[in-house]
C-alpha cells in the first residue's frame, strides 16, 4: 500500500469518500439552514458539505448549538419551520432529494434512510404495540402480507436481543425499559433495511452499561447489513469508539473533518484540541478548560466563530471566515493505512496566509 | 476527621399498584453507610435508579429517610427539631444538576443569590449586597451583571450563579448532584476547575453524585458505586478503579467509552445472577470495602 500525496485541495466536498474508491452513498453540498425570526435571519447551519460511503460510519461530533443535530434533520427533510434549506444540495447515490417533495421525500425516509432519535419515545406511539408500529413501517416499505411483515417483525426484535420477540411484540412501549425502547427504534429504523441511519444521540439518555450494549448492537447490525450510519454525538468516547471518520462541528460549520484515528492522534483545529484536552484525566490535574462559551445563533462572531476562544488566533482570524484546506498527505499511522482526507477550517494551515507569518504564529504557541 | 458519617440510611417508597392495588414498597436506599472526612471529595456513583439522589437529599433531609442516622459534625441530624435543622443548613448545601430549572427565572441573580442570607437574617442590607458582589467575583462571574435574570446567562454561567448561592452561608458540606451534566464539554471542564479551586480557597468538604464515572475518577479521593439502592463497593478512587472487586463495578468501569480509537475494549456484561444482593461489604484490601 503506498500513501498517495494528495493535493492541496480546492473541492468543497469533505472526506475522502468511501475507502476503494467508488461513488458516495450520501453526499452534502455547500448545506445551508436559516431560521427567519422576527429579528432577522440566523445562519443555524453555513457551508456544510460531507459524504458518507456506503457502509461507513461518519461520527458528526460537536456541542449544544454547533448544529450537528440541524444538519441531521435537513437531510432527512424534516426541519420545522421557520427553519429552511437557504442553499446547498443533498445528493443520496447521485441524485438530488433536498427538491423533492414530501410524498416523495416520505418514500425515502425510512426505506432508504432511517432514523433513530435520543429519545426513543418520540419515536414510538404510544397508543399502538411495538408490533403494530414494526408491521405497518414494514408493509408501507415492503410488499408483504400482515402475516410476513409480523414474521418479519419478530425476526427484527430477536436480532435487536429482545428475549422472547414472539411474546413481546404485542406490548405497548411503556412496557419496555428504556434500553429496550431504543431497541425497538433501532428495530423500527433498520425494518426496511435503509442504506443510511441517521443516529442523533442514539445513547445519550441511555445509562452507561445500556449505552455500551447499544453501541455494540448498533456496530455489529451495520456492519451486517452493509448500512452506513451519520452518528450523531457530542461524546468524544463514543466518537472513539464507532465511527471511521469524524466531523467536528461548531457554531453551525464543520471544523475539521479527519478519519478517526488522525483525528484523534493529531487534531488540528485548536477547537478540536480544546475539546479533547478538556476530558477529564488523571486525578486532581487541573482540567484544560476552553474559556469562554459557544456562541449564541444570531451573535455568531465574523471571521472565524472559534476565534474569541482560541489561544491561537492571529490577525486574519477576525477578519473572514477561513475556508477548508485539506492537511498534510495520506501517510500511514503506525502501522495502519488511513483512507480519506484530514481537513481543518483554520487560518493556521491556509494556502493564503503567508508561510512567514504562519511560522511566527506557531513559533509564538510552541513558546506557550 | 469524620465531617459526615451516615449509617444504615434506608428510604422506603411506597407505592399503590393501579387504583385498588394493594401498597408495595420499594427500597431507594437500602442500608447504605458511609464517612466523609473534612476537605475530601466523596464520589457516590451509579446508575438511574441507583438511589444516589435520594441518598443525598435524605442526608439534607430534603427526602425524610425510613431509617438510619446521619451524624453532621457531630450532631445528629435526623433528630434535630425544624429549627436546629435550618440552622444546620446553613453548613450543608446543595448544588443541583440543571441550571435551567434550579434558578427562578422572575428573580434578578443578584436577589436569587442573597435569598438565603435573608432567610438566616444575616448582616445588613448594605452588607448583604457587598456579600453577593464578593461571591460573583468568587465564582467568576462579572458583578456588572448582578441585575440580569438567569435567563440572559449561559448554562455554565448559571451553574455559577448556583454556586454562588449554594456558598453563600459559607457552609463545610457542598452535595453536588451532577452539578455538570447538563453543562458542554468545553464548559463542563471550567465549572470542575472551579470546584477544585473553590475546595481549595474555602476548605470545603464535597458530595459528589454524579453518572460520569471518567468525571468521578478524576476530582474524588474516594467514592462509593451504588447498586439498586446499596453500597456494593467502596474505597480510595485510584485504587477501586484500578482493580474493581465487585462484578457490577467491573461491568460498569468496562462499559466507559473511551476517547482512543486504538484503547482495547472489553466488555463485561453484568450477570445479575452471578452474585448475591444481599451480600454485605467486607474490606477486600486496606480501606477498600466490597460486597463480595
Amino acid at each position: 500500500m503506498t500513501p498517495t500525496p494528495a493535493l492541496m485541495s480546492n473541492r468543497p466536498t469533505l472526506g475522502g469518500g468511501p475507502p476503494g474508491g467508488g461513488s458516495p452513498l450520501l453526499e452534502v453540498r455547500n448545506l445551508r439552514v436559516e431560521f427567519n425570526t422576527r429579528r432577522g435571519t440566523l445562519v443555524a447551519i453555513d457551508d456544510v458539505s460531507l459524504t458518507i460511503a456506503p457502509g461507513e460510519v461518519l461520527g458528526v461530533v460537536g456541542e449544544s448549538g454547533a448544529g450537528k443535530s440541524l444538519t441531521g434533520t435537513a437531510i432527512i427533510g424534516l426541519l420545522e419551520p421557520p427553519g429552511r434549506v437557504a442553499g446547498g444540495q443533498v445528493l443520496l447515490e447521485g441524485r438530488r432529494i433536498d427538491n423533492l417533495s414530501f410524498e416523495e421525500m416520505r418514500k425515502i425516509r425510512g426505506r432508504r434512510i432511517g432514523a433513530i432519535f435520543q429519545d426513543p419515545l418520540t419515536s414510538l406511539n404510544p397508543l399502538f404495540t411495538v408490533g403494530q408500529q414494526l408491521v405497518e413501517t414494514i408493509q408501507t416499505h415492503l410488499p408483504l402480507s400482515a402475516a410476513d411483515a409480523r414474521k418479519r417483525a419478530i425476526e427484527l426484535l430477536g436480532e435487536v436481543g429482545i428475549s422472547a420477540p414472539e411474546r413481546r411484540i404485542d406490548n405497548f412501549p411503556h412496557q419496555f425499559s428504556g434500553g429496550m425502547r431504543q431497541r425497538v427504534v433501532i428495530a423500527l429504523a433498520l425494518c426496511a433495511n435503509p442504506q443510511l441511519i441517521i443516529a442523533d444521540e442514539p445513547t445519550t439518555a441511555l445509562d452507561v452499561s445500556i449505552q455500551a450494549q447499544i453501541i455494540t448492537l448498533m456496530k455489529r447490525l451495520c456492519r451486517e447489513h452493509g448500512t452506513a450510519v451519520m452518528l450523531i454525538t457530542h461524546d468524544m468516547g463514543v466518537i472513539a469508539e464507532t465511527a471511521d471518520r469524524v466531523a467536528v462541528m461548531y457554531a453551525g460549520r464543520i471544523v475539521e473533518a479527519a478519519p478517526v484515528r488522525a483525528l484523534f492522534r493529531e487534531p488540528m483545529h485548536p477547537y478540536t484540541r480544546g475539546l479533547l484536552a478538556s476530558l477529564p484525566g488523571r486525578q486532581g490535574e487541573r482540567l484544560q478548560a476552553i474559556e469562554g462559551t459557544v456562541p449564541r445563533l444570531g451573535h455568531i462572531p465574523a471571521g472565524c466563530a472559534f476565534a474569541p476562544r482560541c489561544p491561537d488566533r492571529f490577525e486574519p482570524c477576525d477578519k473572514a471566515v477561513p475556508g477548508m484546506t485539506q492537511i498534510g498527505d495520506l501517510v500511514p499511522r503506525g502501522f495502519r493505512f488511513e483512507p480519506g482526507e484530514h481537513m481543518a477550517r483554520c487560518y493556521l494551515y491556509s494556502p493564503a496566509i503567508e508561510p512567514q507569518v504562519l511560522a511566527e504564529v506557531r513559533r509564538e504557541k510552541d513558546r506557550r | 476527621m469524620a465531617l459526615l458519617q451516615v449509617r444504615h440510611l434506608t428510604k422506603e417508597f411506597s407505592r399503590r399498584e393501579g387504583l385498588f392495588g394493594r401498597t408495595t414498597s420499594v427500597r431507594a436506599v437500602d442500608d447504605v453507610s458511609f464517612t466523609i472526612k473534612k476537605g475530601e471529595t466523596f464520589g457516590l456513583v451509579g446508575e438511574s435508579g441507583s438511589g444516589k439522589t435520594t441518598t443525598g437529599r435524605c442526608i439534607l433531609r430534603l427526602i425524610e429517610p425510613t431509617s438510619g442516622d446521619v451524624i453532621f459534625d457531630g450532631k445528629d441530624v435526623l433528630k434535630l427539631s425544624r429549627g436546629d435543622m435550618r440552622r444546620l443548613r446553613r453548613d450543608m448545601q446543595i448544588v443541583f444538576q440543571d441550571p435551567y430549572s434550579s434558578l427562578n427565572p422572575r428573580m434578578r441573580v443578584s436577589d436569587i443569590v442573597e435569598e438565603p442570607l435573608i432567610i438566616h437574617r444575616l448582616g445588613s442590607r448594605a452588607e448583604r449586597r457587598e456579600r453577593v458582589r464578593q461571591l460573583f467575583e468568587l465564582v467568576g462571574l462579572n458583578p456588572d451583571h448582578l441585575r440580569r435574570y438567569p435567563h440572559e446567562f449561559s448554562g455554565g454561567q448559571r451553574q455559577r450563579i448556583g454556586l454562588a448561592r449554594a456558598l453563600a452561608l459559607n457552609p463545610s458540606l457542598v452535595i453536588a448532584d451532577e452539578p455538570v451534566s447538563a453543562l458542554d464539554v468545553s464548559v463542563q471542564a471550567q465549572v470542575v476547575n472551579l470546584l477544585m479551586d473553590l475546595q481549595q480557597q474555602l476548605k470545603l468538604t464535597y458530595l459528589f453524585i454524579a453518572h460520569d464515572l471518567r468525571l468521578v475518577e478524576h476530582i474524588c479521593s474516594r467514592v462509593a458505586v451504588m447498586y439498586l439502592g446499596r453500597i456494593v463497593e467502596m474505597g480510595e478512587t485510584a485504587k477501586l478503579f484500578a482493580a474493581p472487586q465487585h462484578p457490577y463495578t467491573r461491568a460498569l468501569l468496562s462499559a466507559i467509552p473511551v476517547p482512543d480509537p486504538d484503547a482495547p475494549r472489553r466488555r463485561i456484561v453484568l450477570d445479575p445472577a452471578s452474585f448475591d444482593r444481599s451480600a454485605p461489604l467486607r474490606e477486600v484490601a486496606a480501606g477498600h470495602l466490597a460486597a463480595v
